[in-house]
């Protein structure tokens, strides 16, 4: 960053960012006396905070101060809630008002807010730690004045829904310094006695100031640890207390408690006797429809004639037998003369024709065989001769007739060289007419191409 | 609170009792039995509304002790 130039913007949105992402500036109360008052003809308050050492810039824009119940004006001491941050046109710091109330009954809702703040961060006013009232409480513990509106308004509205309970008044200072600690004194008692089913905390209307008490922490915590369910009817519809936070159900009015503690007699006698109505209804119309399905049942046929029942089966069961005789002797009329048709028809084939035509054609294939063999031996004979012939042709007894023979040993096998012989073997010498037989007395073994 | 049967709880009861008998086809024993059950839960709810009506208010005054409350000029 040292050896960057920065442009005025840049370093003002820088300032700008620390400014807002530092938490201590985010949102918190301060106490300051108002100067330079001007309430801008566009709706915004434009004004200056200060003490003795010090002052700032603040802005209250239309949409915060149309909530104000009261014309700030100079030198008027006030607690405002808000944020700081940067108005980056004119390079300053300034403060942004959220709420702002005159110092004093400020001081009042300052404590309120943080007091608030600080129990519901604890989960005191947590739904789901809050408990359920009894629909039909049979004692119900009224925690308020002993005169005065309040109680009243409540004795007559319980009376008036439900004059059945049983109602305790427990005489409770509602105003004043020492009221907070009768009415913790009081929430105590009652718990402890734990005869209650419910406790209305109530009181009328009144200032801030007058309904303090019940925007004590002591209070609070009396009302969140009791045992029995509390319902808080403190001062008007617009007014609202810690105690109603905390409390099990917090009514507008004192009223409106009452209203909320107990159903309404009337509607529950009601609604009883409209449940013994239908139960009556019910049974009524049970009974009748049984009686009339019973009265239905005796009249029926079969009750009143139950011999005529049997008798109609017992017809029903002859008809059936003869159906049954008359099918199975239709069955077997039919089969027989399927057989007889069968039978005729086997006797009709003729067989002695059967057998002629068979031997007939067994004749003639006999004709038919011998004329063919005739013929085949024929055939071979012819072929035989001319076989003969051929033969006689190449015959070697043609080639002795032109005057060679053949020259056999006494085993009759044929000499074809003189080494087949010895000096002094008989041989036997076959010509074209005739046979010699010669001993053999000179062997050349040189053949005449020698 | 000391109450061995809640006002509550019977009315509940009550109301089951009614409902099951209009549900179809509960036998005639079951629905008399729920019928004479359920007239007398609502006969005990009728005369526990009576027994207990009209009492009074009690006052716990600023010395804790006990005294009917005052209901002055009222109705």
């Amino acid at each position: 960053m040292t050896n960057k130039i920065l442009t005025v913007s840049a370093l003002t949105r820088y300032i700008k960012h620390k400014f807002e992402t530092d938490p201590h500036l985010k949102s918190f109360w301060l106490k300051g006396e108002i100067s330079n008052f001007k309430h801008h003809n566009r709706g915004h308050m434009y004004l200056t905070l200060k003490d003795q050492g010090a002052q700032i810039q603040a802005v209250m824009f239309q949409g915060y101060n149309r909530q104000l119940t009261f014309t700030p004006e100079n030198g008027m001491d006030v607690i405002v809630r808000g944020e700081v941050n940067v108005y980056e046109v004119q390079g300053k710091y300034q403060l942004y008002i959220h709420e702002m109330q005159p110092d004093g009954v400020g001081a009042l809702h300052l404590a309120f807010e943080q007091l608030k703040e600080k129990l519901e961060r604890e989960g005191l006013f947590d739904p789901a730690r809050k408990q359920m009232l009894p629909k039909y409480p049979e004692h119900i513990a009224v925690l308020t004045a002993r005169t005065g509106a309040a109680v009243k308004d409540i004795l007559s509205t319980l009376k008036a829904r439900y004059p059945i309970a049983k109602v305790t008044v427990y005489q409770t200072l509602v105003q004043g310094a020492s009221a907070k600690d009768n009415i913790v004194k009081r929430l105590k008692e009652v718990n402890e006695e734990n005869t209650a089913d419910v406790i209305i905390l109530g009181r009328g209307g009144g200032s801030i100031e007058d309904l303090w008490p019940f925007n004590e922490e002591d209070v609070a915590r009396a009302v969140s640890q009791s045992k029995i369910p509390v319902i808080s009817g403190v001062g008007h519809e617009t007014d609202f207390t810690i105690t109603d936070f905390v409390s099990d159900y917090r009514a507008p009015t004192p009223t409106g408690a009452a209203v909320q503690a107990v159903p309404e007699l009337a509607q529950i006698k009601q609604s009883i006797h409209e449940m013994h109505l239908r139960l009556q209804k019910q049974i009524d119309e049970q009974l009748s429809s049984k009686k009339e399905q019973l009265a239905r049942l005796k009249a029926s046929y079969a009750f009143k004639y139950p011999k005529k029942l049997v008798l109609e089966k017992e017809q029903q069961l002859d008809q059936i037998l003869d159906r049954l005789t008359r099918v199975t002797k239709q069955t077997l009329t039919t089969k027989q003369v399927t057989h007889n048709h069968l039978a005729h028809r086997l006797r009709n084939v003729p067989l002695r024709d059967q057998v002629k035509l068979r031997h007939d054609q067994v004749t003639n294939l006999h004709h038919r065989l011998d004329h063919v063999m005739m013929s085949q031996i024929a055939k071979s004979k012819q072929r035989f001769y001319h076989t003969i012939e051929a033969l006689d042709l190449i015959s070697p007894l043609k080639t002795m007739q032109r005057g060679y023979s053949l020259v056999y040993r006494e085993d009759t096998s044929l000499v074809k060289s003189a080494k087949d012989v010895k000096v002094g073997e008989t041989i036997n010498i076959r010509l074209a007419e005739g046979t010699l037989g010669a001993i053999v007395h000179k062997i050349d073994n040189q053949t005449d191409q020698d | 609170m000391t109450q061995e049967r809640k006002f509550d709880d019977v009315l509940k009861e009550l109301e089951t009792i009614v409902t099951k008998l209009e549900a179809a086809d509960v036998p005639l024993e079951e629905a008399l039995d729920y019928y004479q059950k359920g007239i007398a839960l609502s006969k005990w709810c009728d005369e526990r509304l009576k027994s207990v009506e009209e009492q009074v208010v009690e006052l716990i005054d600023e010395n804790d002790q006990s005294q009917p409350f005052p209901l002055d000029g009222e109705d």
